[in-house]
Order: structure tokens, then C-alpha cells, then sequence
């Protein structure tokens, strides 16, 4: 595999061909905020926290889909992308129903995190507090789509690592939702095969072991890298 | 036509309350009202939510009392899973709702309470506050705050946070006592008594010297109700619903707190937000009743600890039948804070504490379930409906607060006839209705309160709705 060789950071660094970015920045130890991404799974650079600067590039691209290319130079910390950054947090937690205080997630809510380290002390924009209900009709798992921030990570996790195809993105713009199966209810679904893995991989509360009290949502994604792993390295091959 | 003094607001819950004063045509009063709307909305805002969240959720009510809520919330959820919870986590809740009642208590009488009566009615409102208590007596006002620190203390080391822990769920709770959590607690143990012993003494003494206080601070017949154990001991988590009249006599006893609704109306009067309870047995308004401690070491036999039970024979022999003066939920107050922590102290022996059995697992079991919890103020109930899923149908919570709202209502008239001189407002009445409601220790306490001053509005209005006289604070 040919090699690349780029600069991010003022760093030089060497990356395979057909890597993106935010990979090459990982190897070599620079931290990129991320929220949609997701080890195992492919990127859809839908959430723009991962957004860099390209020199002799206008525009923000978004580190998980863009790929390396010789000699170009990713700037992936600076007071713009800052700014950016925490306007897309801000218009993320006025879309929908985040409340940290009282969620299954608080304290192991990627979001929190996030909003955390970049000093998301107040929002800006007016909060829509849109009237979202609450999924619980599964035996097992809870979906509240008031904390959905719409990252399809479940949807991809589920079409991709365990294959069932369950769950789904309906609908457009700020009225888009997360279903399952063709928009019934999740207790009602015959393709979930109950795996959970949509609950590991949710980077906030929206997705939920049943019977979870505010705190207690704790996610263990090792085991979606140790399937993910095991198959593309054919581990599991005799 | 009469005239009507209105104290507003009291409106919201950091502190904030009205009260209405009535006047004949003669000049005098005639009744009073006080009005709370701390609760508004949280009923409304958890339907849809999982039952399993409500710990969390409802404790956010209070940042004073959210134990209370977080307990009885999770009690109603122990019974919409249908289940009894492992014995270990029935105690650590118990030692968590102890730890609740010393810290409030502490802080209703030492930040609260005390500067009125140790350091004057007439006082300056500017000193009249913790900080004049520390002018006036540093050692007795460091030994109070850290009375209600000890409290705490038990809090975070149980729920990891001093307000708001997130530690009691559904089916029973989070973690056990730890060794480092039991020598800490212990190590407070010397130091609380003594503080409490320093308060009761104290407290006697004002006994003496406030004669007239004890007389028009609320004393007045009533019924009185609160948990009881299967014994008539006292309980504070746990046990059955008993009601006793101003003889002392048990009119009701062992009643299940799932069928409080048999018992207690919730008459809803228009001029205020908050309901108000009675019980239903007797109708509105005669069947006015009083929670908190006056009320629960009323009803209760024994509190079932020697030195908390040699204070509460002198505090029986206060009354005759029950003890009726609201001043005394003070002294009531202490002596429950003895209790508190003789049964921590019982606890800490206590090795099941310790055991990782602590949460019991079901489903969805039954489609309503009842929670109550002596809260430091007076029982509290949480009443939730849910759906086959466990999502909230309907929320029910009858708060303390609420259930003494016709008590204080008498309360606030009866210091308000004493010393309502014509038709303007002078300060030491404002002063005197102030703590009259205070000794009830209200909710509405939480954040300005918390320095000494409840923020007050208080107007005078004629017959015919014009405002003779006004006046501001906080």
C-alpha cells in the first residue's frame, strides 16, 4: 500500500493511502473531537465536530470523509473551528430534550463530554423543546428520541456489525427520527435479534438498557471493536 | 365586606410565597391563607418518562430535601415492580433518609429558626440571620453547621453527593455502606450528640422565656399524621399511615399508604395553587391535619431509642393529649435529630449493610404504585401511574408543605390577630408571621431562605380591593 504524506498540525505524518484524516491524526496521536464517528462502523460526517481546515481550502471538511492526499496541511485546532464546533453542540442541544441532570447517560454521555471540553457553558439559540416520545415497548431496550442527536451510529451498528437492518433514519431535516423496522414500534420489530449493539454504540442516552436509572447508562463499545476486529482480521476463521 | 392583607409573593419555589390576611369589617382578622406553587409542572412534565427515571427526576424538586423525593419516588417504583427489596438496601435507605432528617433539621434550626428566637423578634432583619447568630455566638452557630454537615456527610458517603444523590432506583439501591464510609460516619458520632445536646438545652431554656410564643404560634386542635411502625414506634421510611386527634387519640392506624387516597382529600380553594389536604373522614375544613415532627412524635409511642425517648416524655408532657403548639416543632425538630442518630449509630453495627444484595430486579408488575417517605417537613407521597411499558401515566405527589397549608393558613391568622394593629403593616408582625410559618419549616425554605429571609409581599387591601398599605422584602 502506497503511502501519503501529510501535515497536520504542523506535524509531518505518513498515512496509507485511501485513510481519512481523522485516522491519520489518530495514529499519530492528535485528537480530533468526533460524535457521529464510530470505530468499526463507516463514516457519514454527519455531526461536524469533526470539521479541519485544509490550507488552500475555503471550506471545512469534515476529518472522518475526507482523505489524505500528498503534502496537504490540516489545521485541526484553532479559535474557527472552536467556534464551529461549539455552535454545532449548541444546535444540537437546542434541537432536542437534552437534559444531563437527569438522564441515563449523565457522565457517560459522549455530548456531555464534549460540550464539557469545549466550555459549552450556555446555549445561544432558543431551545425548540420539541415533544418527542419515549420508546419502551422492547423487552429489553429504551429508545427516548427527546436525547436522539441523529448520528446514526445505531442504524449503522445494526445494517453493518450485526446485520439485522432494524433500524432506520425517517423523515427530513429537523423532523428526521430514528425508526425501526418501517416505523412501528420497537417492541413490535421482527428483525431486532435483541443483539444491543445499537444501545453500545448511542454516544448519548437516547438508546437504553430498560430499567436504567439517571447515571447508569454506561457503554462498553470494546465489544463492538472486538467483533468488528475479529471479522475483518478473520480471527474467527479455522 | 371585609379586608384582605396579601403577602406576595411566596409564588415560587426558591422562597417565594403569599399569604392573605382577611379583615372584618371591625379591624380584625378574620382568616388567613398561605400559598404555595412549588410543585407546578413536575406532575405534568414526567408523564411519558420511564418510572425508573423518577428518583432523578422528582429530587430535582428540592435541593434541601431531595432525598426525601429520591426515596419516595423509589418506593413507588418497588411497588409498580411488585417486589420486596433485598433487607440490606431497605437499611441503607433508612441510614440515607436519617442522614436527610439531621441535615435539614439542623438547618431549619440553627440557620433558620434560631436567630429569631435567641436573638430577638424586634431585631434588625440585617442581623436577624445565621451571620448575627455567628456575631452573637460563633461556637453555637459552628456547631450547627456542622451538625447539618454530619448529615450530609452520611448523604455523600452512601449516594457519592451531598444533594442530589443519584443512589436509590427501583427494586432498592445503587451501592452498600463502604469500610472507609462506616469509620467516617462513626468518627462524627461524639460530636452530634454533643451539638444536640447543646441545642436541647438551649432550646429548654427559650421554653421558659417564650410562654407567649407557645401559645400563639400555631396552637390550635388538629389531627395530626404521619408513619408509624406495626408497634406505634417512630418511623421515618417504612410503616403504615396513623392519624391522632388533639387528645392524642388514634382515630385511624395501620393504614397502607397505597390507599392514602381513602384518607386524605385534597380540597382545591381558588385563590390558590396548592391543594389542600384534609382528611376525607371528617371533610374540609374540619378534617385539618399537621405532618413534620410535632406531628410524628405526636402520633408515635416510643421513637424506640433510650436517649431520643427520655426527651420525648418531657416533650408529651407539653400537651394535654396531644402537644398542639406549632413553636414546638422545634423542639420536636431536635428531638428527632437525637433519633436520627441513635439509629445511625445503630446502623453502623450493623454488618448487612455491607452486603452487595441490594437491588431487586422485575418488571412491570403493577400499574400504579405508592410511595411515602417521612420527609423532614412530613410525609410524602408519590403516586405514579404507568403503562404495560413503565412509562408514567399520571403523577401524584402530595408534598409536607402542602398538607400543613391549612395549619399554617391557622397558623399565620392566629399570630396575625395577636398583633394586625389597624391598617398599617409594622415589622415585628411581618417578623412574628414570618417564623410562625417557619416553624413549620417549609419547602418553599430552599435557596433564599437558606440566609434568613423569606422573600415576602405583603399588602393590606380594604373591602372594596384597594391597597391600604404595602410592603416588600427579599
Amino acid at each position: 500500500m502506497s503511502a501519503r504524506t501529510l501535515t497536520i498540525d504542523g506535524k509531518q505524518i505518513s498515512a496509507e493511502k485511501g485513510a481519512s484524516v481523522l485516522q491519520a491524526a489518530t495514529e499519530a496521536g492528535i485528537k480530533i473531537p468526533t460524535l457521529c464517528h464510530l470505530e468499526g462502523v463507516y463514516d457519514v460526517g454527519a455531526c461536524r465536530l469533526c470539521l479541519v481546515e485544509v490550507k488552500g481550502i475555503n471550506k471545512l471538511l469534515p476529518a472522518c470523509t475526507t482523505r489524505v492526499a500528498e503534502g496537504i496541511e490540516v489545521t485541526t485546532n484553532s479559535e474557527r473551528l472552536n467556534k464551529y464546533r461549539r455552535m454545532t453542540l449548541e444546535l444540537l442541544f437546542a434541537e432536542r430534550n437534552h437534559v444531563c441532570a437527569v438522564c441515563v447517560a449523565n457522565g457517560h454521555c459522549e455530548l456531555q463530554s464534549l460540550a464539557y471540553g469545549l466550555g459549552l457553558d450556555h446555549v445561544r439559540y432558543d431551545y425548540i423543546f420539541p415533544r418527542w416520545e419515549v420508546d419502551d415497548t422492547h423487552r429489553l431496550f429504551g429508545m427516548d428520541h427527546n436525547r436522539c442527536i441523529l448520528c446514526t451510529r445505531c442504524v449503522r451498528s445494526c445494517w453493518h456489525i450485526e446485520g439485522a437492518g432494524t433500524k432506520n433514519v425517517a423523515g427530513r431535516g429537523a423532523k428526521s427520527k430514528i425508526i425501526t423496522d418501517l416505523n412501528q414500534k420497537w417492541g413490535d420489530s421482527e428483525s431486532c435479534t435483541e443483539c444491543g449493539k445499537c444501545v453500545m454504540s448511542c454516544p448519548t442516552g437516547a438508546l437504553f438498557k430498560k430499567g436504567s436509572a439517571v447515571g447508569e447508562s454506561e457503554r462498553d463499545r470494546t465489544k463492538l471493536e472486538f467483533i468488528v476486529n475479529a471479522r475483518e482480521k478473520k480471527q474467527w476463521n479455522a | 365586606m371585609s379586608k384582605r392583607i396579601v403577602i406576595d409573593p411566596v409564588t415560587r419555589i426558591e422562597g417565594h410565597a403569599k399569604i392573605s390576611i382577611f379583615m372584618d369589617d371591625a379591624g380584625n382578622v378574620a382568616d388567613a391563607e398561605f400559598h404555595v406553587v412549588e410543585f407546578r409542572g413536575f406532575e405534568k412534565f414526567c408523564e411519558g418518562r420511564p418510572y425508573t427515571e423518577m428518583p432523578g427526576i422528582t429530587q430535582r424538586i428540592c435541593g434541601i430535601c431531595p432525598v426525601s423525593h429520591t426515596l419516595a419516588s423509589a418506593k413507588a417504583g418497588d411497588a409498580i415492580m411488585a417486589v420486596h427489596i433485598p433487607p440490606a438496601a431497605d437499611k441503607l435507605r433508612r441510614l440515607l433518609n436519617l442522614g436527610q432528617m439531621i441535615q435539614s433539621h439542623a438547618l431549619s434550626f440553627f440557620h433558620l429558626s434560631a436567630p429569631d428566637f435567641l436573638l430577638g423578634w424586634d431585631t434588625l432583619p440585617a442581623q436577624r440571620n445565621v451571620f448575627g447568630l455567628i456575631n452573637s455566638n460563633v461556637d453555637l452557630a459552628r456547631a450547627g453547621i456542622r451538625l447539618r454537615q454530619f448529615g450530609q456527610e452520611i448523604i455523600e458517603v452512601l449516594g457519592d453527593k451531598k444533594i442530589h444523590p443519584q443512589w436509590a432506583v427501583p427494586g432498592g439501591v445503587r451501592s452498600a455502606l463502604t469500610a472507609e464510609g462506616r469509620a467516617k460516619i462513626k468518627a462524627w458520632l461524639p460530636e452530634a450528640y454533643a451539638t444536640t445536646k447543646i441545642a436541647l438545652d438551649l432550646f429548654a431554656k427559650v421554653l421558659k422565656t417564650h410562654k407567649a410564643e407557645l401559645q400563639i404560634f400555631g396552637n390550635f386542635p388538629s389531627l395530626f399524621m404521619g408513619l408509624v411502625t406495626p408497634d406505634g414506634s417512630w418511623e421515618h421510611h417504612g410503616g403504615k399511615l396513623r392519624f391522632t386527634d388533639s387528645s392524642g387519640s388514634i382515630i385511624a392506624d395501620q393504614i397502607d399508604v397505597a390507599n392514602y387516597a381513602d384518607y386524605i382529600g385534597e380540597a382545591v380553594q381558588n385563590t390558590s395553587y396548592l391543594k389542600s389536604p384534609y382528611y376525607l373522614p371528617l371533610g374540609f375544613p374540619a378534617g385539618i391535619y399537621r405532618v413534620g415532627p410535632l406531628a410524628r412524635l405526636n402520633i408515635a409511642e416510643r421513637m424506640g431509642v433510650p436517649q431520643a425517648d427520655a426527651e420525648l416524655k418531657k416533650f408529651k408532657k407539653l400537651g394535654r393529649g396531644a402537644v398542639t403548639s406549632s413553636f414546638l416543632y422545634h423542639y420536636a425538630r431536635l428531638i428527632e435529630i437525637l433519633a436520627s442518630i441513635e439509629f445511625v449509630e445503630q446502623y453502623l453495627a450493623d454488618d448487612e449493610l455491607s452486603s452487595h444484595y441490594l437491588r431487586a430486579d422485575a418488571g412491570i408488575n403493577s400499574l400504579r404504585g405508592v410511595g411515602a417517605s417521612e420527609a423532614p417537613r412530613g410525609t410524602l407521597f408519590h403516586d405514579y401511574t404507568v403503562d404495560r411499558n413503565g412509562l408514567l401515566q399520571k403523577v401524584n405527589l402530595i408534598v409536607a408543605t402542602g398538607q400543613n397549608n391549612l395549619a399554617m393558613n391557622q397558623t399565620v391568622a392566629q399570630i396575625a390577630r395577636h398583633y394586625v394593629r389597624g391598617e398599617k403593616i409594622e415589622e415585628a408582625m411581618l417578623n412574628r408571621v414570618e417564623h410562625g410559618i417557619r416553624c413549620y419549616d417549609p419547602c418553599l425554605s430552599c435557596s433564599t431562605h437558606a440566609v434568613g429571609q423569606m422573600p415576602m409581599h405583603l399588602q393590606l387591601i380594604a373591602p372594596d380591593g384597594k391597597v391600604l398599605d404595602e410592603k416588600m422584602r427579599g
